[in-house]
């Protein structure tokens, strides 16, 4: 596949599955989706290539926000700030950016690149370094390849921009996440520039597809009245973990992190068993009756058990009927030097990785 | 002397009525058949309650009304003011411009006029930008040359401070006089497209509103009831006067939920329960908490529109007394296709050729209706006692399935059943301590609306580190108070009903959101 001009309703179903990808975190997709939608309205295109595509020599760029999702949904962007902190970047490069590329296609990041490249006439690149969501700025895949997410500007809607020089990618989240403070909460930022060569190598490919697939796969089945859980799980690849009825959640806040624990009690094929997911803003780690079934980096996705929409882990509450699925991570999340920066240990938890994959075949062997 | 008022309930079926004295009692109830206009439907009820109840004119000192005016409104887009719309946010904001997702015919019909200017505030207070006055000032000129009728104002972070909004108010009244105004800070709380569009849309159904009301006074005078005070039912199971109900009809539209949670509270005494309102077509399950309905903290989409508001919690079941059983496959299915107002002409009992689920629970013998016309026999004979059973058994797990649903915790709770479909179920239902059907149970959501408090609703952000908590609970709840007491309390009755506060996490300075609820005596 070449190059292909996204249409309202691919932008419909991205905000879906990447609600989905965004493991009960990463920012409602609304508002990423409305601006997309507007630059759309307003006559423009938003050109999707493939990352082989991409020539070695090219230039790449990601864009995001980072920041707090509450000041985010009521200061809503001006949509030239996404703009200012990619042109301050280019011109701390001198060098234009041939091509856009999101750092995270779960939650409202997969759909800001969108707009700043919809409205600077840049293609976006269909892949990103996390293919899912997670909370901090160096879980991405470029990370671990080496790239560097500094030189990385910040920018406000007022016209203010920060570019930030770091010694490494921790320090570069430490001191990013003070300057959305004093912008108001949130930022648009540009970083992980890489030439193409290094991107091909270091992304995970196809994730914008993989969503909006998603979407589209949970659309086709509610109006062909099939099963969209099932279609959901075609399509991810997927596997059903649990079905069952939150009876309780619990929450707490550690080091300004919104943490808790949900417990579902399980119907149907699971009457008997109890699952617990532990979150941080992403849900983490998946035990039933005592045993780990999922845990990051795999995704563990809550979904409505009717209509087979995403829950994200603020609405939690007694009494919704769930279905909870666990999605593969990419491969490149599984090598020792990846689990020690987005494995469970680093959350925290005391838990071996193992692939969700053969946790569920030797539950079923079990 | 004894002082009567009446509460009146409009429903997709039946508009009822109640009539009830000083404490509280019911001392008449009937219904009259809801009109396509609404109107009609409520005048008709009025007429015959004064009429037909025996209770003398001078004596009825307030009369309380739930209406579906401003819902129908928003959804058959009819009726709507044209609302002149202006955002204070810029430089922020303008990536997702007002309305940008409603449904085009509603845009329209509102006219699609609105404008972004300088200014709002950041999560801590600190200004954006400095309100941009003139161009407040040109936008309201332009809305004054293209007909607006209504305005409607939303400022970036005005539940923690709004001043521009308050500011921004003040210029539209400067140069399009005295238009009805909604202020976002006075809706909802943060997030500002749920807000602005509750607000928007608050302003366009300000004109149904006050239509609707000019008609019930109207009615008054003729029946001899002018001098009763007049109230609306709000969302929220509380009513205001008839004033403030012009400036916040949003604050209406679901109000025929909670009137019947609030009147089986009424009825029952019980503080905490499950509601089940059972009429023709729907059952909506809602959940009594401390007296009045548990609110809903989910987004509202309404008329196609994405909002958020005080609305009550509530699960909505296409299962009820009118409801058509079907077999498909040997499966038998109720609803949600429903006969509705047809029951006593197509329902098999009534000589009609439709099974309804009345017609089962009459088959069965677990209910008897008091109506010469209506034959049980009949409903015996032709419907297979196996379908009978099977048709019963997917109410009663439809209805405990929501019951379960609507929930937060997993004890059992006391269920109290009400509205015009109840009499069909059964006295016994899974995760209920007890099930009880009150007298009056028919007309609950009248005799709900009747006995209605005044209420008051603050919702404020604030800066817990630069306020202090306890100066901003006491700030919320004098504001709160003192807008009951503007909605129609008599000052001394008025209590604190609820103080809710949730803090924001990841930023500095301790951001508290906190809410307060003022209740108090109608003023009659």
């Amino acid at each position: 596949m070449s190059e292909y001009r996204l249409r309202r309703e691919d932008i419909e179903d991205l905000a879906v599955g990447a609600a989905v990808l965004g493991t009960g975190g990463g920012g409602d997709p609304y508002i990423g989706k409305l601006m997309a939608m507007q630059v759309l309205e307003k006559g423009k295109d938003i050109v999707l290539v493939p990352p082989e595509d991409v020539p070695d020599d090219a230039f790449i760029m990601t864009s995001a926000f980072m920041g707090t999702p509450v000041t985010l949904i009521e200061k809503i962007p001006s949509g030239l700030e996404a703009i200012k902190a990619l042109e301050s970047l280019e011109s701390y490069f001198n060098r234009r950016a041939d091509y856009i590329t999101p750092v995270e296609a779960g939650g409202l990041n997969s759909t800001i690149p969108l707009y700043v490249a919809g409205l600077t006439g840049r293609p976006v690149i269909d892949g990103d370094g996390m293919g899912r969501a997670f909370p901090e700025l160096q879980m991405v895949t470029f990370h671990l390849y080496g790239v560097k997410a500094t030189p990385m500007s910040l920018a406000d809607e007022k016209g203010n921009s920060v570019i930030l020089d770091t010694i490494d990618n921790f320090w570069a989240e430490k001191i990013a996440r003070v300057v959305t403070i004093r912008m108001g909460g949130w930022a648009s930022i540009a970083l992980y520039s890489m030439d193409g060569k290094k991107y091909k190598e270091a992304v995970i490919p196809k994730t914008i597809t993989k969503a909006i697939e998603i979407g589209r796969a949970i659309r086709d089945a509610k109006k062909h009245g099939r099963n969209p859980l099932d279609a959901l799980l075609d399509a991810t690849r997927g596997f059903k973990l649990f079905e069952g009825k939150m009876v309780d959640v619990s929450r707490w806040i550690v080091a300004g992190f919104a943490k808790g624990e949900v417990t579902i009690e399980g119907f149907d094929d699971y009457k008997g068993k109890t699952m617990k997911i532990m979150f941080q803003n992403e849900n983490l780690v998946a035990i039933v009756d005592g045993e780990v079934v999922a845990s990051v980096p795999d995704l563990i996705v809550v979904l409505d058990l009717e209509t087979a929409e995403p829950i994200t882990t603020e609405r939690h509450r007694y009494g919704y009927r769930v279905a909870v699925i666990g999605i593969p991570c990419d491969s490149k999340w599984r090598t020792p030097q990846a689990l020690e920066v987005v494995g469970p240990k680093y959350f925290g938890y005391d838990i071996e990785y193992v692939p969700v994959e053969e946790r569920v075949k030797s539950l079923g062997a079990g | 002397m004894a002082r009567y008022r009446i509460g009146i309930d409009v429903g997709s079926t039946n508009t009822d009525v109640a009539v009830v004295d000083e404490r509280g009692r019911p001392y008449y109830t009937s219904k009259v058949t809801t009109t396509p206009d609404v109107t009609t439907g409520i005048l008709r009820a009025l007429e015959k309650a004064v009429r037909e109840s025996g209770v003398s004119p001078d004596d009825v000192v307030a009369v309380m009304y739930g209406t579906t005016h401003g819902l129908n409104a928003i959804i058959t887009r009819r009726g709507l003011y044209r609302v002149g719309v202006i955002r204070i946010g810029l430089p922020a904001t303008s990536a997702i411009e007002p309305m940008l997702d409603w449904p085009s015919d509603l845009r329209e019909a509102i006219g699609n006029l609105y404008v972004l200017v300088r200014g709002g505030f950041e999560y801590n207070g600190e200004e954006i930008a400095e309100l941009d006055e003139s161009a407040v000032r040109r936008a309201a000129e332009e809305f004054k040359k293209k007909g607006a009728e209504a305005v409607a104002i939303t400022s970036v972070f005005s539940p923690v401070r709004p001043d521009h909004e308050l500011r921004a108010a003040e210029i539209v009244r400067e140069v399009m006089g005295d238009i009805p105004v909604s202020l976002s800070h006075t809706i909802g709380s943060v997030g500002l497209l749920e807000r602005e569009n509750a607000t928007i849309l608050n302003a366009a159904i300000t004109g149904v509103m006050k239509r609707s009301i000019a008609a019930v006074r109207e009615t008054m005078e003729k029946l001899g009831i002018g001098e009763a005070k007049l109230y609306l039912a709000q969302n929220d199971g509380t009513i205001i006067s008839a004033d403030m109900a012009e400036k916040y009809p949003i604050f209406t539209v679901a109000a025929a939920v909670s009137n019947s949670v609030r009147g089986a509270y009424v009825l029952t005494g019980l503080k905490d329960a499950i509601v089940v309102d059972t009429g023709g077509t729907t059952t909506n399950i809602g959940v009594l908490e401390k007296g009045f309905p548990r609110e809903s903290s989910s987004a509202v989409i309404l008329g196609g529109v994405r909002t958020s508001f005080m609305m009550p919690d509530f699960i909505s079941i296409g299962v009820a007394g009118g409801s058509i059983v079907k077999v498909e496959d040997g499966k038998v299915e109720v609803g949600p296709e429903s006969v509705g107002y047809r029951l006593v002409v197509d329902g098999i009992a009534w000589g009609g050729e439709t099974i309804t689920a009345t017609d089962v629970a009459l088959a069965l013998g677990v209910m008897e209706i008091d109506d010469p016309n209506c034959d049980p026999e009949r409903a015996r004979r032709r419907i297979p006692r196996d379908l009978a059973e099977k048709a019963y058994s997917y109410i009663v797990s439809a209805i405990e399935d929501a019951i379960d649903r609507i929930k937060t915790k997993p004890d059992p709770m006391p269920v109290v059943l009400v509205g015009g479909g109840s009499a069909m179920l059964p006295r016994k239902l899974k995760g209920a301590s007890e099930v009880i059907r009150p007298e009056g149970a028919q007309s609950a959501n009248a005799i709900g609306a009747a006995t209605a408090l005044i209420g008051a609703t603050i919702e404020k952000t604030f800066n817990y580190e630069q306020v202090g908590r306890e100066k901003a609970l006491e700030e919320a709840k004098r504001e709160a108070i003192a807008k009951a007491v503007e909605s129609g309390a008599a000052e001394g009755t008025v209590e604190i009903a609820l103080v809710e506060e949730i803090s924001m996490p990841y930023l500095p300075g301790n951001i508290v959101k906190v809410r307060v609820k003022a209740v108090g005596r109608a003023g009659v």
